[in-house]
């Protein structure tokens, strides 16, 4: 029996056996191996902590007893707390985002107020989400760049070697969270995200989330406990 | 334009979302446990006790837990995601402080 083009082009839900969309069972799975990733990582990082043969340390001063050279305690902990306060500020960012994409299915008021409008803008949301997760990105470019002039490198000790990795792999997914989001903003902006595509700005939503819990973990126990 | 925030139309919300209001608050409380954080680090006599460290820890945990139920909405939504984030979670811990001990008392016993 032949298809009508309508059936052909339906809109496919990807709902499994358990009744759940694969899509989200699919991202709380990739979730939970990235849970794994990082623990490895940050344990690399606390099994490393204090063995370090030369500095700079994290949290004291190190002077070389060969040169007499004197490196500072490398950690920024103001500059980190403002990048982490703009990372947890981007996921209130994403929740407004996709609560603005669920609720266009609602009836909208004949007149909407100012903040009505503004909680209602998806588009608002995601480049704001965007914004500040590329404004952390540019806090971590900071942070590494000052690092390398202050003399601490990869190669350096156990410290730049953990620590280099660890937050290297947590900005890496911030990039690829940002690329992401980026990419949901341009659909918004080009044909105007649906109810329909809530699932998707939700998906984006969880690895973000996700991106920032990871950092909550970090900024306590790689920058703040001693 | 009402200030709820619908679940979408398919099983896997089992309850509603948060409200945007609840967001707010959300964002609020961990502002507020971040700067008691930072404030933390910079009390020496708290540094010093041994109170600093399970301090920063149950704070991070918190924070770690507030935007996992809320913003991730695992509060709300289906117990299999539950199950698919804190099992992996949970191994994830187990190695992880197994791994600390293991190589904790390795270098005590190369220091020795």
């Amino acid at each position: 029996m032949a298809h009508s083009a309508a059936e052909t082009h339906a809109p496919t839900h990807h709902y499994t056996t358990t009744g759940l969309d694969s899509r989200k069972v699919g991202i709380w799975m990739f979730i939970g191996s990235e849970c794994m990733l990082f623990a490895s990582l940050i344990s690399t990082y606390l099994i490393y902590k204090g063995k370090n043969v030369v500095g700079p340390l994290p949290h004291e001063a190190w002077t070389n007893p060969q040169t007499g050279e004197t490196f500072k305690a490398i950690l920024n902990i103001p500059v980190t707390s403002i990048s982490t306060f703009v990372l947890l500020m981007s996921s209130f960012a994403m929740v407004m985002a996709l609560a603005a994409v669920e609720n266009r299915r609602r009836p909208k008021p004949a007149n909407p107020g100012f903040w009505q409008r503004v909680e209602g803008s998806s588009r608002l949301w995601l480049f704001m989400t965007c914004l500040m997760g590329a404004t952390f990105l540019g806090f971590q470019a900071f942070e590494f760049t000052s690092f390398v002039h202050e003399g601490l490198t990869i190669r350096r000790n156990l410290f730049g070697s953990s620590f280099f990795t660890l937050t290297g792999f947590h900005g890496a997914h911030v990039t690829a969270g940002v690329i992401w989001l980026g990419t949901l903003l341009a659909i918004d902006m080009k044909r105007g995200l649906q109810p329909k595509d809530a699932v998707w700005v939700d998906i984006a939503a969880l690895y973000w989330h996700f991106v920032d819990v990871v950092w909550i973990a970090i900024f306590t126990l790689v920058y703040l406990i001693r | 334009m009402a200030h709820e925030h619908a679940g979408h139309d398919n099983p896997d919300h089992t309850h509603e979302h948060p409200t945007w209001k609840q967001y707010r608050w959300v964002a609020l409380i961990l502002t507020v446990i971040t700067a008691l954080e930072v404030w933390a680090y910079y009390m020496p006599t708290l540094v010093a006790s041994p109170f600093f460290v399970p301090l920063l820890l149950i704070m991070s945990a918190a924070k770690f837990i507030i935007v996992v139920a809320f913003y991730m909405h695992l509060k709300y939504d289906h117990r299999l995601f539950r199950a698919l984030f804190t099992g992996p979670l949970a191994i994830a811990m187990v190695t992880l402080i197994s791994l600390l001990f293991l190589l904790a008392k390795t270098g005590a016993e190369m220091r020795a």
